[in-house]
């Protein structure tokens, strides 16, 4: 199931069957290892460790492996995927932030596992362990504060999406007067960073906030 | 938006839970999944064959026969199931477009049936995937071009008056079987080439003696007699060129051509021989002139559409021949030199220099040894069989290679030809597909006024009026609205930018005050009062088809001292219930509030009377009369 033991039989076969060519090896490389597959666990561990019921798992998982039928997705893909529906803009680098915030274990390929378990948190979680995964989202570098450099990357990643097209026309301040802003409600000691706590409370404070987290709850 | 992306659509969904930390204004709610219902299998009953699938599979792609309600007129009751009588074959492939998202060709379908299959399921044929795409437009253009040759060949037996003469003309000449006219015409000029290249060719024999004399060819004995078939054959031949001339649609471009070009090398000789006098130093150059008489015999290409494909093929394969060439010069030089050498020491030998031995390396290489040139010394024997030996490697080698790149040459244009023009129409497609996807958002924006508008009025049958899109669209262009809000811009077209960017550079004169009501400097927040939908708004009804027109009538209104003159006119700003309660979070400037009048679209208003709405003052007060239909706009 592993593409290590694939790589392993592969080497053999080739000494055995004299299939090695020293002209085309390369390419006929390529071709062999792209078909890893992977499978996730079963169902009833799954429901254990998210809190979709056994239905929604299903449905989930129809709709993944339809659109990645070896049973992960890497970053290309995901991009792609993500930038179906936003045509107008540039979607890729707010998918790349999305990816690495659903990548939790950071090997650069996002399993259904990892989908649904964030998806379990962004869809059943409670309003915190959303406001931390939404923290967890901003914080690049995942050093437990938000500068406003990161803020500023991932306001311009939003900006970006918008696209050209806009009313009214996008300037080159606006993500950076809305960092301003975002900074100016969510920093409450000044120090230049947003923790978590800081982060918390304040979205806890503001109403828009709050109802807009539950806003899609219903999306499966 | 592909198909099994839509199953994605969720998560798209789930993680705009990113922007609403960083949004100020509140989101939109969200589109209610009125008809929830589990995922259900449905029953498909082709001629007899069942195919099983979920109703969301199908419901992806709504515009289609099986995603719309369209289907429903095949549903059988008694059964419970969906009855086509179509070919189950064809389905297959359907079916299969629908599941993942790419359809295929196959093979072995007719071309005409497998596109009335794909018209009665209104699945447009472009949407081939990539991997059968060049099968099908290639057995499609073959279907046409059947066609086009059945009605080419109907047309025929009609006349087609609308032609001029000189059209008619060239159409005869290019092809001969347009009229039994042309056609005599193509075989009398073919008869007359062929006579032509016969007397010149029996010209030359010998034809037995005239007594006294030594033996004369056949061209000096009856000289008359060739020189009145010369001339015959000239003459018709100068009449077809001038025919030609005239009837050809662009003069320039024939006289240019390769066919015109032989025609006047054939007759020119005759012509300037006519000319000439009979004098005897200038007719030996005249004699060879004559040579080129035997190019009429490629006046036959025009005959023959062989010829035609053996002179592109020589054209195409110009650097392979070249290759051949440069590499046989390459032996012969190798050969005749050592050749030379290794015969200079015998006697009598006939390799006097290195290009005399050039012959007998030719004539060794192409293995004809002629056998005018042998060597004598046993190195000269040894060398000369090595380049024989040589020269049919040498030669053998390039000729397939020849033969392999025509082949390859000629299907790899037609093939590029192809792919270019596909590519073309590909791009096309795309940005159609975008632009659809965007425009539908656009559009969908301006009718969820309508739709919202139509919900507070309490009538639930006109609830349905412009509720067209799907439930996936609606959940699509609700990510898309909770995005604008998040950014506090809103998405537009292309031309409503440009037109935009110019009025925004038109706008910095200090222009005179406009006509308002009340302006002051206050808070609106034009996203944020959107959310009280207590109030009736009739102006609404009329704002989607004329949003354009009352942003064109903003450029006029004067704004001011506003730090940042961006414009929102929010089509929610016209609610009238300004909200006290107001979000610190969003931008303040000063509005200046102005008066535009809005004509009322007759086909938009669906109630009989409207009802003014509560006129309640306020800093905005919006007070619009049915009489006037003036409504007010602030803007930030």
């Amino acid at each position: 199931m592993r593409g290590q033991g694939r790589k392993e039989s592969l080497s053999d076969s080739r000494d055995l069957d004299g299939s090695y060519d020293q002209l085309t090896d390369s390419v006929e490389d390529e071709f062999e290892l792209s078909t890893v597959c992977h499978r996730p666990e079963g169902l009833e561990q799954l429901q254990e460790q998210t809190k979709f019921t056994r239905k929604e798992l299903q449905v989930l998982y129809r709709g993944f492996k339809n659109e990645c039928p070896s049973g992960i997705v890497n970053e290309e893909n995901f991009k792609q995927i993500y930038s179906q529906f936003f045509p107008q803009g540039d979607s890729s680098t707010y998918a790349t932030f999305l990816f690495n915030a659903f990548d939790t274990n950071h090997d650069g390929s996002v399993s259904f596992e990892d989908f649904v378990a964030g998806l379990s948190v962004i869809l059943r979680g409670t309003i915190d362990d959303r406001l931390n995964w939404a923290f967890n989202l901003y914080d690049l570098n995942k050093d437990g504060c938000i500068t406003k450099e990161e803020m500023l990357d991932i306001m311009k990643s939003i900006y970006d999406m918008m696209g050209k097209y806009t009313y009214p026309a996008l300037r080159e301040e606006a993500p950076r007067e809305h960092v301003e802003s975002f900074f100016q409600k969510m920093d409450r000691n000044k120090d230049g960073v947003v923790t978590i706590e800081e982060f918390i409370e304040s979205c806890q404070k503001d109403e828009n906030i709050m109802r807009s987290m539950k806003l899609f709850d219903n999306v499966i | 938006m592909a198909a099994g992306v839509a199953a994605w659509l969720p998560f798209a969904r789930a993680a705009a839970i990113g922007w609403m930390p960083v949004a100020n204004c509140p989101m939109p709610l969200a589109p209610a999944d009125k008809n929830k219902r589990q995922d259900e299998l449905i029953v498909l009953n082709v001629s007899g064959r069942r195919f099983q699938t979920w109703r969301t599979t199908l419901e992806r792609y709504p515009d289609t026969l099986l995603g719309s309600t369209e289907k429903e007129f095949f549903f059988n009751e008694d059964t419970k199931e969906y009855f086509f009588d179509r070919d189950p074959e064809v389905f297959r492939c359907v079916l299969n477009f629908y599941r993942t998202g790419k359809l295929h060709y196959p093979r072995y379908e007719c071309i005409s049936a497998y596109d009335d299959e794909l018209a009665f399921y209104g699945i447009l044929p472009e949407i081939i995937g990539d991997c059968c795409y060049e099968e099908y437009k290639d057995r499609k253009r073959e279907n046409a071009e059947r066609l086009m040759d059945d009605n080419d060949s109907e047309n025929n037996q009609e006349s087609m008056p609308s032609l001029s003469f000189r059209q008619t003309m060239w159409r005869a000449f290019e092809n001969p079987h347009t009229s039994t006219l042309a056609l005599v015409f193509y075989y009398v000029t073919g008869f007359f080439i062929a006579v032509s290249v016969i007397t010149n060719v029996v010209e030359t024999v010998p034809c037995g003696t005239v007594p006294g004399s030594k033996e004369l060819p056949c061209g000096e004995r009856y000289s008359v007699a060739f020189f009145c078939l010369d001339t015959a054959c000239v003459m018709i031949f100068t009449v077809e060129y001038l025919l030609r001339l005239f009837a050809a649609p662009s003069r320039y471009r024939f006289i240019r051509s390769v066919m015109s070009i032989i025609d006047v090398v054939a007759i020119m000789p005759y012509y300037i021989g006519l000319v000439m006098t009979n004098n005897e130093d200038v007719s030996g150059a005249f004699v060879t002139l004559r040579v080129f008489r035997v190019f009429r015999i490629f006046k036959f290409s025009r005959h023959s559409q062989g010829l035609r494909i053996l002179g592109y093929t020589l054209k195409s394969c110009a650097s392979e021949l070249g290759f051949l060439l440069f590499s046989l010069t390459m032996a012969i030089i190798i050969f005749a030199t050592v050749m030379f050498y290794a015969e200079k020491g015998s006697s009598a030998s006939k390799f006097t220099s290195i290009p005399a031995s050039f012959w007998y390396t030719i004539v060794t290489m192409t293995t004809l040894g002629y056998g005018d040139m042998v060597p004598k010394t046993i190195a000269g024997k040894i060398f000369g069989s090595i380049c024989s030996l040589s020269g049919v490697l040498v030669i053998a080698l390039p000729v397939p290679v020849i033969v392999s790149n025509f082949s390859r040459i000629y299907h790899q244009n037609q093939r590029a030809d192809k792919r270019r023009a596909q590519k073309k129409a590909r791009l096309a497609r795309i940005r159609v597909a975008k632009t659809g996807s965007s425009n539908a958002y656009l559009h969908s924006k301006r009718n969820g006024l309508l739709n919202e508008a139509l919900e507070l009025m309490g009538t639930p049958e006109e609830e349905h009026m412009g509720k067209s899109t799907s439930l996936i669209e609606s959940q699509h262009h609700h990510l898309l609205h909770c995005l604008e809000k998040t950014t506090n811009h809103e998405f537009i077209d292309e031309q409503m930018f440009e037109q935009n960017c110019m009025e925004s550079s038109m706008q910095n004169y200090p222009s005179t005050r406009s006509p308002s009501l009340s302006s002051h400097p206050g808070l609106t927040t034009t996203c944020c009062s959107r959310r009280n939908k207590k109030t009736t708004h009739l102006p609404n009804s009329n704002l989607p088809a004329t949003r354009l027109r009352s942003m064109q009538e903003l450029s006029t209104i004067h704004i001011q001292g506003s730090e940042q003159p961006s414009l929102t006119t929010s089509r929610s700003s016209l609610n009238l219930k300004a909200d006290d309660g107001l979000r610190p979070n969003c931008k303040t400037s000063q509005i200046t509030t102005a008066i535009i009048s809005i004509p009322t679209p007759p086909a938009l208003t669906p109630e009989g009377e409207s009802r003014p709405p509560p006129a309640s003052p306020g800093p905005n007060t919006n007070i619009p009369s049915v009489a006037s239909n003036v409504v007010k706009v602030s803007a930030l």
